[in-house]
């Protein structure tokens, strides 16, 4: 397969980056380590978005460069960058009467030319996305019918189809229910065991400092806290950035770090009052 | 690292008529009920373009047609079907290809059925144009022709720039598009009313769109208009299909979505323009045709190719019912389509609502 390239290097030199005259991030530096599955977390407005979109080219930075392969991003043609990087943004429309395969099919757009719609290697890397989504038996099933996991699988499938050795996931368990949130976290633990470098942004603190193997706590526009889970989540950092009292504890089925509220003075009602 | 397809993938089963096809350097997936659907739509238009040619107030067997077109008839019947049908049923057809290629495109531009060149403000603004050149200057074709065409792409060019706010949106577009055409829509009955009436009633009828007049010079720029955009815009057309499924999904695979937008734009505007610059603001077989086409031909989203078809055969259509239902007057083919395309619009909205989609 052409186009994979194994150390992508993906990173931002004194990244300012926001909407208008709003500055979100400022003079951000930060490495995504080749291989590794980086969550990026933090409290509402805090940039962790921004950032993603900046890494994927999406949000033109007013200051500093994304860097991917030694090269700035800004100088990629928009098809070359589409066969590094592959996008699960947070808001996507699947057209209307789509099949699955036939969407998952879009992903190869960044490897087909106006005459070369539909090669070998397209049909190969599609059969293979679906196949590692466990979307094979649904491939004609049509999108719109489908639950809201199964359609989130489908559009990582198409990510996957696009054969970018990173993959940058703008909260992909947001909207779902606790089952497809695993489902799909699952999901981007095997990809990351197979070698590709994800980048996600999670709300679920608990949930990145589990699934995460390198994990960037953002507050502000400005990264707090860059390293594995088990060595930066402590109660200060949690209470620092979300102002939220915690403890930590060990995650009794991973032994990661798990956050635990606490509840002082509250009058929350007792399980033995409800008879 | 290993990403080659792992040994347990198996070949996944594709919808049915779909099949991909490969030839050298060439390969596509074929989707063949759409192509099979527009070759039989095609083949219907022309059927009716030809049924056209033997109908109007002289009828001419489907012989003595065929022996016009090949230079065999008598003079009078050479002049009727050569001279003044052909012209008007090859416009139809190649009118309304390019008035739907341009719906297509700013359905899919705006991701909305509503989202057609006759909501949002052109055909007002070709009218206004035409009405000021008649008011300022000559009542002449030319006349009209360049200031409906001025007027349609400074009407555009408005709707553009006024719902640009870092990039434009759909339902922005749709939305200033309404507002721009209602207040032209004013404008012209406005300016109506203040010329005198034998200028009044020819400008009026032009507003309706009617393919009467249209002989052998009207044809050729659209011709070359169709020649020249209809390869274009296929081959933009991909990129518009990844559009379509939001900005940031288009852009990370590889589309540039700003410049495409603009040139997609341009390209529906002038394909429009070509009509309505000889024919008038012909209603809504841009907005009909490519909503049609999906249904018909079951694609996921707007097509070029069958959209096309499928306003070559509306247009086609209309302008034989328009010529023969009130026979020997003649309505304006835009009277014909308002009343098709009305029909249409409603239950468009009707099943909008039903789904509860904004």
């Amino acid at each position: 397969m052409t186009g994979i390239v194994d150390s992508p290097g993906l990173h931002a030199r004194e990244l300012s980056a926001g909407y208008g005259e709003r500055c979100i991030i400022d003079e951000l530096s930060i490495g995504i380590p080749d291989g590794s599955f980086t969550v990026i977390i933090g409290p509402n407005g805090c940039g962790k978005s921004t950032l993603l979109r900046s890494l994927a080219r999406l949000i033109r930075p007013s200051g500093g460069q994304v860097v991917i392969d030694g090269r700035d991003v800004a100088e990629f043609g928009a098809k070359e960058l589409a066969r590094r990087i592959g996008l699960l943004p947070q808001t996507s429309t699947a057209p209307e009467g789509i099949s699955v395969i036939d969407l998952v099919s879009r992903g190869r757009h960044p490897h087909q030319g106006p005459f070369r719609r539909w090669s070998a290697a397209d049909e190969r890397a599609v059969a293979d996305a679906l196949h590692r989504t466990r979307l094979t038996d649904m491939s004609t099933r049509i999108v719109d019918e489908l639950s809201g996991g199964q359609r989130q699988r489908v559009w990582i499938a198409m990510a996957l189809a696009q054969e970018t050795p990173l993959l940058l996931l703008d909260e992909p368990t947001t909207y779902l229910d606790i089952a497809h949130q695993i489902d799909v976290l699952d999901l981007c633990t095997r990809l990351h065991r197979e070698g590709r470098t994800l980048v996600a942004v999670l709300h679920d603190i608990n949930q990145a400092a589990r699934y995460a193997s390198h994990l960037i706590v953002m507050k502000q526009g400005r990264v707090l806290a860059e390293g594995a889970p088990s060595e930066i989540v402590t109660a200060e950092l949690i209470d620092e950035v979300f102002g939220v009292g915690v403890r930590v504890i060990d995650d009794p089925e991973t032994a990661t770090p798990l956050i635990v509220p606490r509840a002082p003075g509250i009058d929350y009602p007792k399980k033995e009052e409800n008879t | 690292m290993s990403r080659a397809s792992s040994p347990t993938a198996i070949e996944p089963r594709w919808p049915r008529g779909i099949r991909p096809i490969r030839l050298g350097g060439l390969s596509v997936r074929m989707q063949l009920r759409a192509w099979m659907v527009s070759a039989v739509v095609v083949i219907m238009a022309l059927g009716v373009g030809a049924y056209s040619l033997t109908v109007g107030t002289a009828g001419y067997p489907i012989g003595d047609v065929l022996a016009a077109l090949g230079g065999h008839a008598d003079a009078v019947t050479t002049r009727v079907v050569v001279e003044w049908r052909l012209p008007r049923v090859v416009f139809a057809l190649l009118g309304g290809a390019a008035l739907a290629i341009g719906g297509a495109v700013f359905q899919s531009i705006t991701r909305n059925p509503l989202g057609s060149p006759d909501i949002i403000g052109f055909s007002s603004g070709a009218y206004t144009g035409a009405l000021l050149v008649a008011l300022f200057w000559t009542g002449s074709a030319v006349g009209t022709s360049a200031g409906a065409l001025a007027g349609g792409v400074l009407t555009g060019l408005a709707v553009y720039l006024l719902a640009y706010r870092r990039g434009v949106s759909g339902m922005r577009i749709i939305v200033v598009g309404i507002g721009i055409s209602m207040l032209l829509g004013a404008f012209n009955t406005w300016i109506l009313t203040t010329m005198r009436l034998e200028q009044a009633i020819s400008a009026a009828s032009w507003g309706a769109g009617s393919l009467t007049d249209i002989a052998w010079p009207h044809v050729l720029p659209l011709a070359i208009g169709l020649v020249i955009g209809l390869p274009l815009t296929l081959l933009l057309s991909a990129d518009m299909t990844m559009l379509e499924m939001g900005d940031d999904i288009g852009r990370g695979l590889g589309v540039r979505a700003e410049p495409l937008r603009m040139a997609l734009l341009l390209l529906g505007i002038v394909l429009v323009a070509l009509v309505t610059a000889s024919a008038g603001p012909i209603a809504f077989v841009a907005l009909a045709a490519p909503q049609l086409a999906v249904r018909v031909m079951r694609t996921s989203g707007v097509q070029i190719v069958p959209s096309a078809a499928m306003g070559a055969l509306l247009l086609t259509a209309s302008d034989l019912i328009a010529r023969t239902v009130i026979a020997p007057a003649q309505l304006p083919v835009g009277v014909v389509t308002l009343c098709l395309g009305g029909g249409y619009l409603v239950w468009l909205l009707a099943s909008f609502g039903r789904k509860g989609r904004t």
